[in-house]
């Protein structure tokens, strides 16, 4: 009986015509994707983006040209040099991130003493040229200008687990 | 020079007229039918699809169609360039013509042709070759193995979709589709010959190389079978011409099975061509149903099907059918 059984179902396409049953039934299900340009998901304050260099509240820069960064980055995606400054303060005189290198692990950001290099909550940098994404150091200080608010409350939010 | 005018000249502008009638809609609705694919792929995934450009996404098929238009197009150095070109422009040329002789209603057809399905199954099967010399001329052997695939599946299923028409003929006793579609004033072929139209049908989403038998451009394996070097307006082509020919096999099986421009239930009000649309529509939406549901066959399974189930099964129909028409005298009379 159930050869015949079987049989019947094989002809009269019935597991094809039950798969078919489903997809129709989720074709009116609630969407489940945002509306991405529109509607974004939410972000956790670990979130590993682009990058940004920060200064003190009183515009000193954090960077003390201690090259722990450029040490640990993986992909050698950073490239710092020093130069001693006339009231005795150690800065970079330059601080380059490859963005095409980097690969978004947050060393640089975990191996930072004083939280200078951070990456923030932004991932759509997208640019129409290569040589657009060889960040030098205005571009990173100009990020983290704009980002500041943003980035403080991210460290503060994940500092009690540090 | 009125008879030159009367004899040569108005009848070739009033036929090109014609054509251009037929030939735009189909190509606007090729178009939408990407967007509808999408729509409802992604309805079916739970998704949004494609709803930025314009109002509900409307203008996605025209950003697409741009964007490809303004792609370059590249020809390997190793391909036979000649080749290359004309295959794109065979595949859609083919897609088109077929057209000619899909009636619209009584009177609205292109040219009533009294051998209009030897015409129509003469055109795809010709939409084979398009395929093969674009596999050919690829001079890739990806491109090769999806053409090769592909010339397999389109004569498996070609022989069995010969016999079912074979059984349809039976039935109405003429090759032109008018007298076909005539035939099934009282009832539509699919009721009295139903397992018949089922496997036209699914023998219609192999020979389009749909889902769930698009072997041809297994983009896992194949990496996009024989379209593989093709890129911007030379594969859109393609595109145009896979769309063209699942709306023109839609099209066949409603013409063979549907009832053409029949109305159902009498609803005579609304005019012929909408209800050919309509039922158009509604087999095209079983072909977007078939790819969101299933999984790709594999390339054995897709033979066994053809040559060992649906020749088999195709051949009793063609018997049965005929034992019953003689057994009962309802064998359609020739004059």
């Amino acid at each position: 009986m159930s050869i015949l059984d079987r049989t019947a179902r094989a002809f009269f396409l019935w597991e094809l015509l039950q798969g078919l049953a489903i997809t129709f039934r989720y074709m009116f299900k609630q969407k489940v994707t945002l509306n991405y340009p529109f509607e974004k998901g939410p972000l956790s304050p670990r979130f590993r983006g682009e990058h940004a260099l920060r200064r003190y509240p009183d515009g000193e820069e954090r960077c003390i040209a201690c090259k722990l960064c450029e040490a640990i980055c993986p992909a050698q995606a950073i490239t710092i040099e020093v130069q001693a400054c006339d009231d005795g303060a150690r800065r970079t005189s330059r601080y380059d991130i490859d963005m095409t290198k980097c690969i978004y692990c947050g060393f640089c950001q975990e191996a930072c003493p004083v939280d200078a290099i951070v990456e923030g909550p932004n991932f759509e940098y997208a640019t129409e040229t290569r040589e657009e994404l060889m960040y030098d150091k205005s571009k990173l200080l100009a990020n983290g200008e704009r980002w500041e608010t943003e980035l403080a409350a991210r460290i503060s939010l994940d500092a009690p687990y540090r | 020079m009125a008879e030159f005018w009367d004899g040569y000249l108005w009848p070739t502008i009033w036929t090109v007229i014609k054509i251009v009638a037929i030939v735009v809609p189909v190509l606007l609705s090729v178009a939408y039918l990407t967007l509808a694919e999408r729509k409802v792929i992604g309805s079916m995934h739970m998704r949004r699809g494609p709803n930025v450009v314009g109002p509900f996404g409307l203008l996605q098929p025209m950003a697409d169609g741009l964007k490809l238009f303004l792609k370059e197009i590249i020809i390997p150095s190793g391909a036979s360039r000649g080749v290359f070109i004309i295959a794109p422009m065979m595949t859609l040329t083919l897609a088109l013509i077929a057209w000619a002789v899909i009636p619209f209603s009584k009177d609205l057809v292109l040219s009533d042709l009294n051998v209009g399905i030897l015409y129509l199954f003469a055109v795809s099967g010709l939409g084979v070759y398009g395929i093969l010399m674009a596999g050919w001329a690829s001079n890739s052997k990806y491109a090769f193995l999806g053409s090769l695939r592909c010339a397999a599946q389109m004569v498996s299923y070609e022989v069995s979709m010969g016999f079912i028409i074979i059984t349809v003929l039976l039935c109405v006793g003429s090759l032109n589709l008018n007298d076909i579609i005539e035939a099934q004033r009282g009832m539509w072929f699919i009721f009295p010959l139903f397992p018949m139209g089922v496997m036209f049908f699914i023998s219609t989403v192999a020979e389009t190389n749909r889902h769930p038998f698009d072997l041809p451009e297994a983009e896992a394996e194949l990496v996009g079978g024989y379209n593989v070097e093709y890129g911007g307006m030379a594969f859109a082509l393609f595109f145009l011409g896979e769309y063209a020919n699942m709306i023109m096999m839609a099209g066949l099986t409603s013409v063979l099975f549907l009832g053409g421009w029949l109305a159902p239930f009498g609803m005579d009000f609304i005019p012929g061509p909408i209800w050919l649309i309509l039922k158009i529509c509604f087999l095209l939406f079983i072909f977007i149903w078939l790819r969101a549901a299933y999984p790709r066959y594999r390339y054995d399974q897709l033979m066994r099907l053809g040559w060992k189930v649906f020749l088999p099964l195709s051949l009793v129909g063609v018997v049965v059918t005929a034992g019953v028409l003689v057994a009962f005298d309802l064998a359609p009379v020739i004059q």
